[in-house]
């Protein structure tokens, strides 16, 4: 069963049309990567998918269920981390996550959530500090943790690692490619092409709305006889 | 271009946008109408007021009230029978119908101190509402007066304590058909300032606060980039709405009590004197009128919170979410200025349509309506902020559900082809 099914999607923002009926699936327990330039239309499918964003025209399945018709259902087995997402600066790290499990679960249930979310996000004792103090790695630590300790069946990840140096970048790499393996749908996006060489099992590259190139890492760098993801970008995007 | 002029430039197109221009021409909007309400009042105070004259004294001392009264006003009615005189007064719109007894003359010549009734006409209780009876009042200063100097010309016999003050009087004040036996128009209105004072100014604060706190959470959502993962989870947009919505009123009502509390001290010392028992002239509230209020007041609170929510969509940050509770704070202000200083029912039919359609008017108005019977306004009131709060409610959810939180347009699929049919 394929875990997303995109159907000549078409987003219009008035007169402009951003997205140009695009159409791809991602396989249940793949990590998908979707990359392109800037305004190439990934964040506007990824919000779509996640729900956000009204389709145009086309269609999107999640896991059998159609984003038109059952939104909430969709809602109920994703997780999307925005790039430039936030967490509410008057909770601790754990009130935050706390007020996101209980969304998913409660009583018990609900705090093995959180236990996992402490875990993933791995702040020590700052967990228990407010938001408003945290660094912008510790922040992006805790909204990774957020998205991944309900262990959704599809995650969508836009700038997985944005504002993590290189250490906690790979931990948090190790932890997606983990809670992957386990059985979670990855659909990620990224401008690190060797964060998406190293994670994706398979890539679409987008541009200008419409979907370029699609194959696993491999097909790609032959396809275009290049030695890693970058080189095929470039040589894609500047055809 | 010099860097000042630079700098200047990008300043003032920072400042001067839409949301700052807008409220700025609503509260010269606003200041123009009550100029022009207080010019009809100005009117009203510099014609003569339409007053009715009951002689059943007709001796030299009621030649004298006559004449001082009938050179400065418009006598609607002069006769010997109260009731017709009520008639009439009532009729020509009149502020008071002035009775003088039989036997006023013998009894001031006698030495004696005479008693008149005054029968007052008011419409409503509002602080300008009384500016009319003021008139009045000053015309029966110029009628003692002119008493006076007829006993000091002609008799230097009477008591000189008759001679300065040779007139009393009863007042009786006929309030929307209720009769208020030894009421006078200023006393009603001092019984009255409570609720002309405090009810509007809780209100406004609940309104402000509460609206104030919803429009800065969406602010915040979209400052700190809170929204898009909220928006994200199993979690209905409807349950979204209502729980902030709900949370604010709550706050808000809060905040509200609180303040109620500092103003009643700041009303009761302000009115050591007013000991009065509004029970006494029917002008108490029952139990159902009590729910009535509250009624009112929580429709009007969730009316309040809900345009805000929809203004709140505009909210970019919370600099941006500040200036959108400008316009809320200027609904709330408008009808409470209004309703202190008037009544619904002595209002211009504008101003009553304009204090109508407000929605945070109507709790304002529900204590003071409810205490003279007039249920129809209330009821009525409650029944257009419902809808009100309920269509706004339904905005809110719609626009929770289409790209405008997130892109800052709602031109979706629907709405494009409605443009497209109709150009």
């Amino acid at each position: 069963m394929n875990a997303i099914e995109v159907r000549e999607l078409v987003k219009d923002y008035g007169s402009f049309r951003a997205v140009k009926g695009i159409s791809f699936d991602v396989r249940e327990g793949e990590v998908f990567g979707l990359i392109g330039p800037n305004g190439a239309g990934k964040t506007t499918t990824l919000r779509i998918i996640a729900t956000l964003l009204r389709i145009s025209s086309g269609s999107v399945q999640v896991f059998g269920n159609d984003l038109r018709r059952e939104p909430h259902e969709v809602r109920k087995i994703l997780s999307y981390l925005p790039e430039d997402a936030g967490a509410y600066k008057n909770l601790t790290g754990r009130e935050y996550l706390q007020f996101i499990a209980d969304f998913f679960a409660s009583g018990r249930a609900a705090d093995e959530i959180v236990k996992k979310g402490i875990e993933i996000a791995s702040l020590s004792d700052r967990i228990d500090d407010k938001v408003d103090t945290y660094s912008k790695g510790m922040t992006r630590r805790l909204l990774v943790s957020r998205a991944l300790m309900t262990e959704p069946k599809l995650t969508i990840l836009d700038e997985l690692t944005s504002g993590l140096d290189v250490i906690n970048a790979q931990e948090i790499r190790k932890t997606v490619k983990s809670i992957s393996e386990k059985g979670t749908t990855v659909l990620l996006s990224s401008h690190n092409m060797l964060e998406v060489e190293l994670m994706c099992d398979r890539i679409a590259l987008i541009n200008d709305g419409r979907i370029v190139e699609l194959g696993t890492p491999a097909e790609l760098k032959g396809k275009h006889n290049a030695s890693n993801i970058e080189e095929v970008f470039t040589k894609v995007v500047t055809a | 271009m010099s860097s000042l002029t630079n700098i200047v430039k990008k300043e003032f197109r920072e400042m001067l946008t839409k949301s700052t221009i807008i409220p700025v021409i609503l509260m010269a909007v606003m200041f123009g109408y009550l100029g022009s309400m207080m010019g009809d009042v100005e009117e009203e105070v510099s014609a003569p007021p339409v007053i009715g004259l009951v002689d059943l004294d007709d001796g030299v001392i009621s030649d004298i009230a006559f004449k001082v009264l009938n050179a400065s006003s418009d006598m609607a009615y002069n006769g010997t029978d109260v009731d017709a005189g009520l008639e009439e007064v009532k009729k020509a719109g009149g502020v008071a119908l002035i009775v003088l007894p039989a036997n006023l003359s013998s009894d001031i010549l006698n030495g004696s101190r005479g008693y008149i009734d005054v029968y007052w006409m008011m419409e409503g209780a509002g602080m300008l509402d009384a500016i009319s009876s003021a008139s009045v009042d000053s015309l029966l200063g110029s009628m003692s007066y002119g008493i006076s100097a007829y006993l000091v010309n002609e008799s230097s016999e009477t008591d000189p304590a008759v001679v300065l003050f040779p007139v009393e009087r009863s007042d009786t004040t006929i309030f929307q058909d209720e009769v208020m036996e030894d009421v006078s128009p200023d006393f009603l209105i001092t019984m009255l300032s409570a609720q002309s004072f405090t009810v509007p100014f809780i209100i406004m604060m609940i309104i402000i606060m509460a609206g104030g706190m919803v429009i800065s959470s969406m602010g915040l959502e979209k400052e700190n980039k809170t929204l898009e993962t909220l928006l994200t989870l199993p979690v209905s947009r409807g349950s979204i709405v209502s729980g902030k919505l709900v949370a604010s009123a709550l706050v808000g009502l809060v905040m509200a009590g609180i303040y109620m509390v500092g103003f009643n001290y700041y009303m009761t010392s302000i009115e050591t004197s007013a000991e009065i028992d509004l029970a006494k002239y029917g002008l108490d509230l029952s139990p159902v009128d009590f729910i009535l209020v509250g009624v009112s007041v929580f429709v009007s609170l969730l009316a309040a919170l809900s345009m805000c929510m929809v203004l709140g969509t505009y909210a970019k940050n919370y600099k941006s979410a500040q200036t959108l509770t400008m316009p809320i704070t200027l609904l709330a202000i408008i009808p409470m200025f209004i309703t202190m200083f008037k009544d619904f029912g002595t209002l211009p039919l504008a101003l009553q349509a304009v204090l109508f359609v407000i929605p945070f008017s109507h709790p304002m108005m529900a204590m003071r309506e409810l205490m003279f019977g007039n249920y129809a306004l209330v009821l009525g009131g409650i029944a257009y902020v419902t809808a009100f709060a309920i269509v706004m409610i339904a905005i809110t959810v719609w626009i929770f559900k289409t790209d405008r939180l997130l892109t800052g347009s709602m031109k979706g699929k629907g709405l494009t082809r409605l443009l497209r049919k109709k150009r």
